[in-house]
C-alpha cells in the first residue's frame, strides 16, 4: 500500500483528533483512507448539512424525502416520480466529454437505485461566452451529455444554459434525472438485514476515478490537469444493461435494498447501506472483480462507473445471478450483512479494516465563519443613469447574445423523444412528460440566476425558486416538489459562506411560503481557481403535475388576432437583469432583483391554475430574462406571428426589459377575453395589444420584421 | 398481423415500437431476445428497432448483425416475410448485407434529433401502400450515423430499380433530394427496400410519430396502417 498519512487523505489535525477519540486507537492506513474520503465535503456535506436542514421536506405529495438516493413524489394512479439533480463540475472542467457523460450516467443510477425506470434528463450548463477555450469545453460537455444520454435511451427533455465569464475556468454541469416507480415498490437503501448478501452488479472495478470525491472537494489548480486518473470513464451500453437488469430484479421482488456506486464507490455505497439500515457489514476484498491489480484502498475508493450494490437474501441469489447472466453482467457476492455496527474489510481472511460504520456515516460538521461581503451594498446598488437609447436595438442584442439566443444547436444533439413520453421538449418554459397509465402530465422546470444571486443572494435565490413555481402554475401544474444543486466556491471564505447561507435561506423561504417541499439535492463547493471563482449558482428543478393533459398551457401557441394581456406589475427590476448586464460598461451584474412577495405570488398562482382549468388562454409565457420585450419576441419567433403591444406610460427601459415578480403574458382569443378577465379579477391586468402581422412593434419603438428577429435569434453558432 | 421486435443488448427503441404497434392494434407483438435461435411464433413482420445495439461499438450495427437471431431474420426475409429496420435497425440490415450501402457519420459529425420531412417515393410497397404517391410525411430522426452512402454505379441501379422509398424533402415545396438531407445522405435517401421489396430500412422513426398527445405528430401511423392493409388484403385472399 502506498503511504497515506492523514493529511494526504484530506483529514485536518482537528478531525484526526476526533478520529482518535471515536476509535480509541490510531486508524491504520486503509482506515485512514476510508475515513478521509467519507469525511470529504463531497461525501459528507459537512459544510452544508446544517444549512440544508432549513429546507421544508414534507408535503402531501412527498413519498420519499431527502436521505435516499433520490426523492419521490406522488403523481397519482399509484405512480411515483423519483427525481434528483447533481453536479459533475470538476470532472467536466478537466475532461469535458467524460466528465459530462459520467455526470449523466451517475444521476441515472441514483434514480435507478429507487427502483424507478429513468425516463427524462435535463442539463444545467454554465459556460463562459463563446470563445476559444470555452467553446471547446462547451462543445465537449454537450457532446458528453448527448453521447451518454442518447445511447442509454433516456430522453433529454430540456435544461438551462447560462453564460458569464465567471465560468471561464470552472464551467458547471448539473445533471437532472427523473424516473417512474410504482409507489408500492419503491426500493430503499435502508432495508438491509443481517443474513443478507452484499452483491456487486455491473462493471469490474478499475483504477479510474480513484478518490474523485476528494478531487471534487477542493479548488481546481494547475495540477488538476494531472487529475485525469480521478476522472471516471462512462460506458452507456453497460448502464443500459444495468438498468434493464435492476428493473427486472425489482419487478420480480429479488432486491431487499439497493444503492448506486457514485462518489467513493464501494466504500460509500456499502457503508451507507449499513449505516442507514443499522446493521454491520463484512466485505471480502478478494471477491471484488477487478480490471487490473489494485491495492485495497484503491478498490474501495475507485469510482468505476456502471456498478450497483444490491442487498439480496441468500436463497434469491441464484435468481439474481441468472438475470445478470442474461444481460451478461458481472454479479458477485462481495460481503455479508451481519448484526452489529461494524464496517469490516477482509483480505484473504485477514481483517484489514474494522470501523464502527457511524464513523464513516457521520462526519463531524463544519461551521464556517460567515460575513457579508464588503462590497454587498455596492453590488445591490443599481448604476445611476442607465437608460436604453434604442430599445429595439437593445432587444435585438438581447436575442442574439450567447445567453439569449436559440439553444437549438445544443439540444438538437439530444434525443428528446426516446421512450415516447415527451409532451413538450427543449426550448419551452417547461418540459413535460406523460405519466404512465394516466391522463396527467408531469412538468419540469430548471432555473438558475447567477447574476441575481451575486447582487443579492437571498432575493436572487428567492426569485429563482419563485420563477420556477410561476412557470409551473402558468403551465397548469401544481408543484409536487423541488430538487436542487448548490454550486458555490469555497465555503472556507467567510464571504462565500455568507452567500451560500443566504441563498439556501432564500430558496427555503419561498419553498415554505409556496408549500413546495425539497425532496433531494446536491452541493458542489470549491468551484474556483486561483484566478477566478463562480457567482453563487443555486439551481432548482421543480416537478409539477397537470392533472389532465387538456389543462396544459403552452407557450408558442398564440394565433393571429389573439389579445395580449400582461398579468402582474408592469415593471419588475432592472437590477441584475439581462439588459443591465449586457448594457453595462463592465458586463457585471449590478442592482438587486425584485423582492419576493408571497401574497402576490400566491394570488398569481391560484389565478394561473384557474386559467388553465377553464382553458381560456391559447398561449402563455411567464416574463423571464429580458423582460416583456423578450417574452413578446420569443412568442413571435415561436409562432411566426407578429405582435404589437403598447406598454403604456412609464420608464421605457423598465417597461421593456425589467425582470422578476409574478408576471406573465397571456394570449387570449377575443371571445374568451371576458372569462379571462373575470378569472384575474383582483390582480393587476392590462391589455397590451394583439398578435398579428409580420413584425414586432412595442410602444412605437422601431418595428422589427420577423425575419430580422429570427436572424438575431438563430444566426451564428454557440459551440 | 403478428409482429416480432428483436431486442439486442443496447436497443432502446424496442419498447417504443411495441407501444406503437399495440396503440395501432396491429395484433400480437413478441419481444425476441437477440440470443434466440428462432422466433417462437412465426411472425408476419420482424422489426429491428433503433437504439445503440452493443453500444455502437466497432461500427453501428456491426456486432448486432452477427447475433444468433439474425439467422432467423434472414430466413424470414428469404421466404418473403417482411423485415423493417428503423435507424439502428437499418444500420444492422446494411451490416448484415440484407440491404446495400452503409450509414456513415452525419455530415455535421453531430448527433441530430429533430423532425424530418420525407417524400414517399414508392407507395407500392407493403410498408407504404396507404400513402399517396409523393406525399410529404414527417417522421423524426435521431441518429449520429445516418448519411446513406453507396458507390455511384450501385446508387444509380438502386434509383433505377425504384428502391428508394423515402427521401428527405422540403415541407412546403415538396421538393426532395440531397439538398434536404439533414445528415448529408446521398440523393437525400432516408429509406430503401431490397430487390424483392420485403425488407425496408429507414433512418427516421415512424414509431416516434404514432402516439397521441406527444411532440412531433402522428404521420408515422401511415406506415403501420400500410402494413395492416397489406396483410388485410393478403388474409382476404
Amino acid at each position: 500500500m502506498i503511504h497515506m498519512d492523514y493529511k494526504s487523505s484530506g483529514i485536518s489535525d482537528k478531525e484526526y483528533e476526533k478520529i482518535l477519540e471515536l476509535l480509541g486507537r490510531a486508524p491504520n492506513e486503509l482506515e485512514t483512507a476510508l475515513i478521509g474520503v467519507m469525511w470529504s465535503e463531497h461525501c459528507s456535506y459537512k459544510s452544508t448539512r446544517n444549512l440544508l436542514s432549513r429546507f421544508p421536506q414534507t408535503g402531501r405529495k412527498v413519498a420519499r424525502g431527502p436521505g435516499e438516493n433520490a426523492g419521490v413524489v406522488d403523481c397519482g394512479a399509484g405512480w411515483g416520480l423519483a427525481l434528483k439533480v447533481e453536479s459533475h463540475n470538476h470532472p467536466s472542467a478537466v475532461a469535458p466529454y467524460q466528465g459530462a457523460a459520467t455526470g449523466v450516467g451517475g444521476i441515472i443510477r441514483d434514480i435507478l437505485a429507487m427502483g424507478a425506470r429513468p425516463v427524462a434528463s435535463m442539463d444545467g450548463l454554465f459556460f463562459s461566452p463563446a470563445s476559444g477555450k470555452s467553446k471547446t469545453l462547451a462543445a465537449g460537455i454537450v457532446e458528453g451529455v448527448a453521447g451518454y444520454g442518447n445511447a442509454v435511451g433516456v430522453a433529454t427533455v430540456g435544461g438551462k444554459t447560462f453564460y458569464d465569464p465567471c465560468f471561464e475556468e470552472t464551467p458547471l454541469l448539473n445533471a437532472f434525472n427523473c424516473g417512474y416507480v410504482r409507489l408500492d415498490s419503491v426500493v430503499s437503501s435502508q432495508t438491509a438485514l443481517p443474513g443478507h448478501l452484499a452483491v456487486l452488479l455491473g462493471a469490474k472495478t478499475g483504477r479510474d476515478g480513484i478518490a474523485g470525491a476528494s478531487f471534487a472537494s477542493r479548488e481546481l489548480d494547475e495540477d488538476s490537469r494531472d487529475s485525469r486518473p480521478q476522472i471516471q470513464i462512462g460506458d452507456p451500453f453497460e448502464e443500459k444493461l444495468l438498468i434493464e437488469c435492476c428493473l427486472e430484479l425489482q419487478s420480480k421482488g429479488l432486491i431487499a435494498s439497493m444503492q448506486d456506486m457514485g462518489a467513493a464507490g464501494i466504500l460509500s455505497s456499502s457503508s451507507e447501506i449499513a449505516h442507514k439500515s443499522g446493521v454491520g457489514i463484512e466485505i471480502f476484498c478478494e471477491k471484488i472483480p477487478l480490471r487490473e491489480e489494485m491495492a485495497p484502498w484503491e478498490i474501495f475508493l475507485s469510482e468505476s462507473q456502471e456498478r450497483m450494490l444490491l442487498i439480496v437474501t441468500p436463497e434469491k441469489f441464484p435468481l439474481v445471478k441468472a438475470a445478470a447472466d442474461h444481460y451478461e453482467l458481472e454479479c458477485v457476492t462481495i460481503g455479508n450483512i451481519v448484526e452489529g455496527n461494524r464496517y469490516k474489510v477482509f483480505l484473504n481472511g485477514e481483517l484489514i479494516a474494522d470501523l464502527p460504520h457511524s464513523i464513516l456515516g457521520d462526519a463531524p460538521l463544519l461551521d464556517w465563519p460567515s460575513s457579508e461581503p464588503a462590497d454587498m451594498r455596492e453590488r445591490r446598488a443599481m448604476p445611476e443613469g442607465m437608460k436604453s437609447a434604442d430599445p429595439a436595438c437593445d432587444l435585438l442584442k438581447l436575442l442574439s447574445c450567447d445567453g439569449g439566443r436559440s439553444k437549438s444547436e445544443i439540444w438538437e444533439q439530444y434525443d428528446c423523444q426516446v421512450q415516447l413520453r415527451t409532451v413538450r421538449g427543449p426550448g419551452g418554459q417547461v418540459s413535460a412528460i406523460t405519466v404512465p397509465e394516466s391522463d396527467s402530465i408531469v412538468t419540469l422546470s430548471m432555473e438558475a440566476e447567477p447574476w441575481k444571486c451575486r447582487t443579492d443572494p437571498f432575493l436572487g435565490a428567492a426569485e429563482v425558486m419563485a420563477h420556477s413555481l410561476r412557470v409551473q402554475a402558468v403551465s397548469g401544474a401544481e408543484a409536487m416538489g423541488m430538487t436542487n444543486c448548490l454550486n458555490f466556491p469555497s465555503p472556507e471564505n467567510p464571504e462565500n459562506y455568507f452567500e451560500l447561507s443566504e441563498c439556501v435561506q432564500g430558496l427555503a423561504f419561498v419553498c415554505e411560503q409556496m408549500e413546495c417541499p425539497v425532496v433531494s439535492g446536491n452541493v458542489s463547493l470549491y468551484n474556483e481557481t486561483a484566478r477566478s471563482r463562480i457567482y453563487p449558482v443555486p439551481l432548482v428543478v421543480t416537478a409539477g403535475l397537470v392533472p389532465h393533459f387538456t389543462y396544459f398551457v403552452r407557450c408558442g401557441c398564440a394565433e393571429a388576432g389573439d389579445l395580449i394581456y400582461l398579468v402582474g406589475p408592469k415593471a419588475g427590476s432592472l437590477g441584475a437583469s439581462r439588459w443591465q448586464v449586457l448594457c453595462s460598461s463592465d458586463g457585471k451584474p449590478k442592482g438587486a432583483t425584485y423582492a419576493f412577495d408571497a401574497m402576490l405570488d400566491k394570488a398569481f398562482a391560484s389565478r394561473a391554475l384557474a386559467t388553465s382549468r377553464r382553458a381560456v388562454a391559447r398561449s402563455a409565457r411567464v416574463v423571464a430574462g429580458g423582460g416583456i420585450a423578450v417574452a413578446l419576441a420569443k412568442e413571435a419567433l415561436a409562432t411566426g406571428i407578429g405582435m404589437s403591444a403598447d406598454l403604456g406610460p412609464g420608464d421605457e427601459t423598465s417597461l421593456f426589459f425589467s425582470e422578476g415578480g409574478p408576471r406573465a403574458l397571456y394570449f387570449v382569443h377575443a371571445e374568451s377575453a371576458d372569462k379571462f378577465l373575470s378569472l384575474w379579477e383582483g390582480y393587476p391586468v392590462i391589455m397590451l395589444g394583439c398578435a398579428g402581422g409580420n413584425s414586432l412593434c412595442i410602444n412605437g419603438a422601431r418595428e422589427i420584421a420577423l425575419g430580422e428577429l429570427k436572424e438575431a435569434y438563430c444566426a451564428g453558432g454557440l459551440l | 398481423m403478428r409482429s416480432a421486435v428483436v431486442v439486442f443488448p443496447g436497443s432502446n427503441c424496442d419498447r417504443d415500437v411495441e407501444k406503437s404497434l399495440l396503440y395501432m392494434e396491429t395484433g400480437p407483438v413478441d419481444m425476441v431476445w437477440h440470443d434466440e435461435a428462432d422466433f417462437r411464433h412465426a411472425p408476419d413482420l420482424v422489426v429491428l428497432p433503433g437504439g445503440f445495439s452493443y453500444g455502437d461499438y466497432l461500427r453501428s450495427g456491426a456486432l448486432a448483425s452477427k447475433s444468433r437471431i439474425m439467422g432467423a431474420v434472414r430466413a424470414h426475409a428469404a421466404s418473403g416475410g417482411l423485415v423493417l429496420g428503423i435507424c439502428n435497425g437499418f444500420q444492422i440490415l446494411t451490416e448484415a448485407g440484407m440491404l446495400p450501402g452503409a450509414l456513415l457519420p452525419n455530415a455535421s459529425l453531430r448527433f441530430i434529433c429533430r423532425q424530418a420531412y420525407l417524400r414517399v417515393e414508392q407507395n407500392d410497397t407493403p410498408f407504404t401502400c396507404s400513402f399517396k404517391d409523393g406525399e410529404i410525411v414527417q417522421f423524426p430522426i435521431a441518429h449520429h450515423e445516418g448519411l446513406y452512402y453507396l458507390p455511384e454505379e450501385e446508387l444509380s441501379q438502386l434509383e433505377q430499380s425504384g428502391r428508394v422509398v423515402f427521401r428527405y424533402a422540403d415541407r412546403s415545396s415538396g421538393e426532395a433530394g440531397e439538398a434536404y438531407s439533414p445528415n448529408g445522405s446521398l440523393h437525400g435517401i432516408a429509406g430503401i427496400v431490397n430487390e424483392r421489396g420485403n425488407v425496408l430500412g429507414l433512418m427516421p422513426h415512424p414509431e416516434r410519430a404514432t402516439l397521441q398527445g406527444l411532440i412531433w405528430g402522428t404521420d408515422g401511423r401511415g406506415l403501420w396502417r400500410s402494413l395492416e392493409e397489406h396483410f388485410g388484403a393478403w388474409e382476404g385472399k
